[in-house]
């Protein structure tokens, strides 16, 4: 078999660019914020008054909070509802409905952002304003943020359950186990891994999410002592401040691009640990 | 393996169609001999681009390629001659003085609330204290016992730069409850709250309100705020849009600039709720 001689060369070449692509990113991030990360102290970025580049205070902090603050919101509202579906459709629901139900979730992965992002600052804003002003606001950004992820925690929880293999669940049966202690007790442990590959690929879809945050959450620069106070994200503070950024404003900018995927990169270590840790 | 190869064959089709279409609409564009490329404030963009169009229609050797990115952009682009003309949506500063401005249109910036707002209208004091938090609720104003939502554009825009300016205060005074990005999403933001008070562009606003949107243009120091005041240059919080080049402009950006100061573009400059300017 001649394929055999050269699809090892392909899938390898494939991979490379994979790396190098994310080794590119990485270079051309670091090579923009240098210099500011050579003439300002890195001190400067978390002990500034706060966020005003034009006047030359450059405090990253309050927005690092709001990101962390807005999807980690926005996982604890996921997490369950997410889990909770997929139980559902796999363990619990007749099929017809499971598999319109599934497709109903499918379809919600597949809405693009900017329209949650203009529902959200249509209805939800509005609504939010009613009960507590000025609306926009880190509650807004954690709800639409938990539409956006459910599908994500839902599908792949799905996929992790209903790979679980049949005669584990039938070997639970024949031992008398009930439905819960089945699924407690044998599926979820088997899952697990799966699950929780799930619940990151949320959550750094959650950190990077730009639009539809930036339409709702108020983008102050502040750190939020209510969830009506509104916040902003690092990655909306890219997306507001870049077109119209210059010189040391613009290379501060990257920074924080940079701590984007810093913190994405720590929280797939995070994955890859917890993983570890269960084959032990 | 079979499956393997298919897809790779029709994979390097596409390929190839798509690379002969490429190089097709590379031979089309061959008959182009003259480019010009314009770039910054995305205030100015959509008019300058009517105008482009219209050009290019009389000189079809001609392509005018238009870009956005903020006065700041257009800017540096014309001063490290990446862009030979630049758009700035005000008055070049006095450390400009290397670039030569030439004002295609007038635009004013409007206090916006919404239309169910009853306060009559607003002077240049009450607006700085609205905007530093000194007054807080609209009974102070004259209007309904409520809380004032406080909408603000990001750092870096020129409306922001026009509107501090006015109201003589700097950046990090200002305490904003909602801060957004363009035109179209302050107008949002005020339609979806009553309480909301916001500046934007007034073409934009004038246009939004014909369009029966529940928005309403604030007088502003007893000035009705509207087209025709900044028309007739009494209104208070008004701006040149303007083309700058590096130096005397001369060739095709001469053209060009001469051409969008002409009366042969007053519709367009009129269709985008803009002022024309009569050049001398």
């Amino acid at each position: 078999m001649p394929i055999d001689q050269w699809l090892p060369g392909i899938l390898r070449a494939g991979a490379l660019i994979a790396l190098l692509v994310m080794l590119f990113i990485l270079l051309f991030l670091i090579g923009e914020s240098w210099p500011v990360l050579s003439k300002l102290s890195i001190v400067q970025l978390v002990t500034d008054s706060s966020w005003h580049p034009l006047e030359g205070a450059y405090n990253l902090m309050p927005m690092l909070t709001g990101t962390v603050l807005a999807s980690t919101g926005a996982l604890l509202l996921a997490i369950p509802l997410g889990l909770a579906s997929a139980l559902f459709t796999v363990f619990y629901a007749p099929s017809y409905l499971a598999v319109s139900y599934k497709r109903l979730i499918e379809l919600l992965a597949g809405i693009p952002s900017v329209v949650f992002g203009f529902w959200g600052l249509t209805v939800l804003v509005p609504l939010i304003n009613q009960w507590q002003p000025p609306g926009a606001s880190l509650l807004a950004g954690i709800l639409v943020l938990t539409l956006m992820i459910l599908p994500t925690v839902t599908v792949t929880a799905h996929a992790a359950l209903a790979a679980v293999a049949d005669e584990l669940v039938r070997n639970a049966a024949a031992l008398g186990l009930s439905r819960w202690g089945t699924i407690q007790g044998v599926v979820l442990p088997a899952a697990k891994a799966g699950i929780t590959a799930g619940i990151m690929l949320a959550a750094a879809r959650a950190l990077g999410e730009t639009m539809a945050v930036l339409m709702v959450a108020g983008n102050v620069v502040q750190y939020p002592e209510t969830v009506f106070d509104p916040v902003r994200t690092l990655a909306a503070n890219i997306a507001l401040e870049t077109a119209y950024a210059m010189g040391d404003h613009r290379a501060v900018l990257f920074v924080s691009g940079l701590l984007l995927m810093g913190l994405i990169m720590v929280l797939s270590a995070m994955a890859e640990a917890l993983e570890k840790q269960q084959h032990v | 393996m079979q499956k393997f190869l298919k897809f790779l064959i029709v994979y390097s089709f596409c390929f190839v169609v798509a690379i002969g279409y490429a190089t097709q609409l590379g031979a089309q564009t061959k008959g182009v001999t003259q480019r010009l490329v314009v770039t910054g404030s995305s205030t100015v963009a959509p008019l300058v681009n009517e105008i482009a169009r219209r050009f290019e229609l009389a000189h079809p050797e001609v392509r005018i390629d238009v870009q956005t990115g903020g006065s700041s952009r257009g800017i540096t682009e014309v001063r490290h001659s990446i862009a030979a003309i630049g758009m700035v949506s005000r008055a070049l500063k006095p450390d400009e003085g290397d670039l030569r401005a030439f004002a295609i249109a007038q635009d004013g910036i409007g206090i916006i609330v919404h239309a169910g707002n009853p306060v009559a209208g607003l002077g240049r004091q009450q607006i700085a204290d609205i905007y530093t938090g000194k007054i807080t609720r609209w009974n102070a104003l004259g209007g309904t016992d409520a809380r004032i939502t406080v909408v603000h554009k990001a750092e870096g825009r020129s409306t922001l730069e026009l509107f501090l300016d006015y109201i003589q205060r700097k950046n990090s005074e200002i305490k904003p409850h909602v801060i957004i990005g363009d035109n179209a999403q302050g107008i949002k933001a005020v339609t979806g709250n009553p309480q909301a008070i916001g500046y934007v562009s007034i073409g934009a606003a004038e246009f939004e309100v014909r369009r029966g949107s529940p928005l309403r243009l604030l007088p502003l120091d007893g000035r009705a705020a509207s087209v025709e005041a900044v028309r007739q240059g009494v209104f208070p919080l008004s701006r040149p849009l303007n083309l700058v080049t590096l130096g005397e402009p001369h060739g095709l950006a001469r053209q060009f600039i001469e051409f969008a100061r002409s009366p042969q573009v007053h519709d367009l400059v009129e269709a985008q709720y803009f002022v024309p300017v009569n050049a001398d």
